[in-house]
């Protein structure tokens, strides 16, 4: 498996994919970020209380297939998007990244989050949780087939809403 | 006449001037929230929970209820109940856990036992007591009513409360109408809940709820990305809305919207962000609903919306997908939301699928919709700090026309709320 592993990606090349999205999300080139996705890419955040469940038979915070997750982008891009207007100065930092397996074509990898969301007339609001990614090679080129965003938190409570890409 | 209200009341309604005014005081004064958890959420039928929460014998979730810590449970005979968590012996939750199944709740303070129907079961060293303990006097003390309607569970803290069903009253018919999507008149909560504090007063999320004034502008990008998925949400010239739908008062402070749907509906209303492939599946489900019902009550059910506002603090909203929603004040100016999706117990997985994709489109903490209403309701909070130079709301909208009349648009259902909380809580302030 190792060896395998290490012949298809490296750790590094895994933490460069992840920096470069924190570094879009938190600029809001949101545009930019949806070219790191594949063109069947998915975006959950499950419920606080069913962290592993699946988006087909629970009640997720976010569950969007591409077609969704780029009229999400839409809707955020737009001053419209009261949530989001003034934009929220959001900061990432990422850790404990590692490559947890391939399958296939599939490299499954996962990190630790931070995300310190900041907005006018706000409070602090701190994310903690931690990813799990699937990424695939399109073109040769390392990309996020799927992103899950798992909190700590064990109700969003005072985190209210995930109006950003977490 | 002036426009504008005076005098010292929370609510001033004047009918020649058709005017309604409610003062800002209500949304920030730590003494109203305080009058309004004994004259409102201790006399009024506060929402617990589902039936369908509780699948087997020894079934438990954790809530709290009107701001007191309860269980929520099915006990060993099959009886749902809703047990105070608080031990007889020195006040600990005897029960910790968010959910699970019990065979008994155990007091890890000392070591209290009681049986899931809330009978005392054992007591570490019970002999020091001068004479044993009665096991039925000291047991957890159930909330004092817990009834139900068709498996959704309220209680009430006044013993001298009337009966759930007479409270509902007219509720019971949209109830009825939300239950009638399934085939075997059993519906479930879907694992998954949303739970979210607001940083506004509890009341603002009873009017955003219901009113249908606000779609296009607070919404517009929920309306984009529907019009981009092939829906026509246009309004007809001199409209507000893509459908003319209206507010109604359903007595007792109860109010609900009642609208044609434009945004498709599960069950069963074809639109084109469920793709073609579910074309055929939702035509099989419309079918069963005329078998079912008859032509006219499966339209009724097919082609209305209804957010339904039972008083003091339940919403039902069955649209694009149905919610279970209800919310209780922390502080004047915060609110705690949970939020669950229902369903036909009898769903497919396509079915349910897509269901809860709907229900993501539009609500909760990541919806294209709801996140907009809490900025909305944030905003309105921040407004009020000048309560004292800015200090009333306009509900007026809609005052003077006939109560068949009021559109969802208008304020007619809000005021319904709003009568209701004036005449439990005393108008002076």
């Amino acid at each position: 498996m190792n060896e395998m592993v290490a012949a298809t990606v490296s750790r590094a090349e895994v933490e460069d994919l992840f920096y470069l999205e924190a570094d879009l999300l938190d600029s809001w080139r949101l545009d930019d970020w949806l070219q790191l996705l594949t063109d069947d890419a998915a975006y959950y955040v499950p419920p606080n209380d069913k962290p592993d469940a699946d988006a087909r038979y629970t009640l997720f915070t976010i569950a969007d297939d591409i077609v969704r997750l780029r009229e999400r982008v839409i809707r955020l891009k737009d001053p419209n998007c009261h949530a989001e207007f003034p934009l929220s100065r959001t900061r990432r930092m990422i850790g404990n990244v590692r490559i947890a397996g391939v399958d296939g074509e599939v490299i499954s990898a996962a990190a630790n989050f931070i995300v310190h969301r900041f907005r006018h007339n706000d409070l602090d609001r701190v994310f903690v949780g931690h990813y799990r990614y699937k990424l695939r090679r399109v073109g040769g080129r390392l990309k996020i087939a799927e992103r899950r965003a798992i909190l700590d938190a064990q109700q969003l409570g005072l985190l209210g809403s995930v109006s950003f890409i977490l | 006449m002036n426009y504008m209200p005076s005098g010292h009341d929370f609510v001033v309604e004047n009918p020649e001037a058709k005017t309604f005014f409610v003062n800002r005081e209500v949304f920030v004064s730590p003494d109203v929230l305080e009058r309004e958890k004994r004259a409102v959420f201790d006399r009024c039928w506060v929402y617990v929970g589902h039936g369908s929460e509780l699948k087997n014998p020894g079934d438990f979730k954790t809530r709290p209820v009107a701001g007191r810590p309860v269980i929520f449970c099915r006990d060993r005979e099959g009886t749902v109940r809703a047990l105070i968590n608080c031990c007889r012996h020195r006040g600990a939750l005897v029960c910790r856990e968010r959910e699970g199944n019990a065979r008994q709740f155990y007091c890890m303070y000392h070591g209290w036992t009681y049986h899931p129907d809330g009978r005392l079961k054992s007591v570490p060293g019970e002999d020091a007591y001068g004479a044993p303990l009665n096991r039925d006097e000291m047991g957890l003390v159930p909330v004092p009513r817990l009834e139900s309607y068709r498996d959704f569970y309220f209680a009430n803290f006044d013993r001298d409360a009337v009966d759930l069903q007479s409270y509902l009253g007219n509720v019971k018919d949209y109830i009825d109408l939300v239950i009638d999507q399934s085939p075997s008149g059993k519906m479930q909560i879907i694992s998954g809940t949303q739970e979210y504090d607001i940083r506004a007063n509890w009341k603002l999320l009873v009017e955003n709820s219901v009113d249908d004034y606000h779609l296009i502008s607070t919404h517009s990008t929920w309306l984009n990305y529907m019009r981009n998925s092939g829906v026509n949400v246009t309004p007809p010239k001199g409209e507000l809305l893509p459908t003319r739908g209206f507010g109604k008062d359903l007595g007792n402070g109860h109010l609900t919207t009642d609208n044609p749907n434009y945004r498709g509906r599960p069950v069963a209303k074809w639109i084109s962000v469920y793709g073609e492939d579910a074309k055929a599946d939702i035509d099989a489900m419309r079918n069963e609903l005329v078998q079912r019902l008859g032509a006219a009550r499966a339209a009724r059910v097919a082609d209305t919306n209804r957010n339904l506002a039972i008083f003091p603090n339940l919403v039902i909203n069955d649209g694009s997908s149905v919610t279970v929603r209800h919310f209780y004040p922390v502080a004047p100016d915060r609110m705690h939301v949970t939020a669950w999706a229902l369903g036909p117990v009898e769903e497919t997985e396509a079915q349910r699928a897509r269901r809860l994709h709907a229900f993501l489109t539009f609500y909760g903490p990541g919806g294209f919709a709801t996140p907009d209403d809490v900025a909305a309701l944030e905003a309105a909070q921040l407004g009020f700090a000048a309560w004292r130079e800015v200090p009333w709301s306009d509900l007026s909208r809609g005052m003077g026309k006939a109560g068949d009349q009021q559109l969802a648009t208008d304020e007619g259902h809000l005021r319904v709320f709003w009568r209701k909380w004036s005449e439990m809580m005393g108008t002076q302030r």
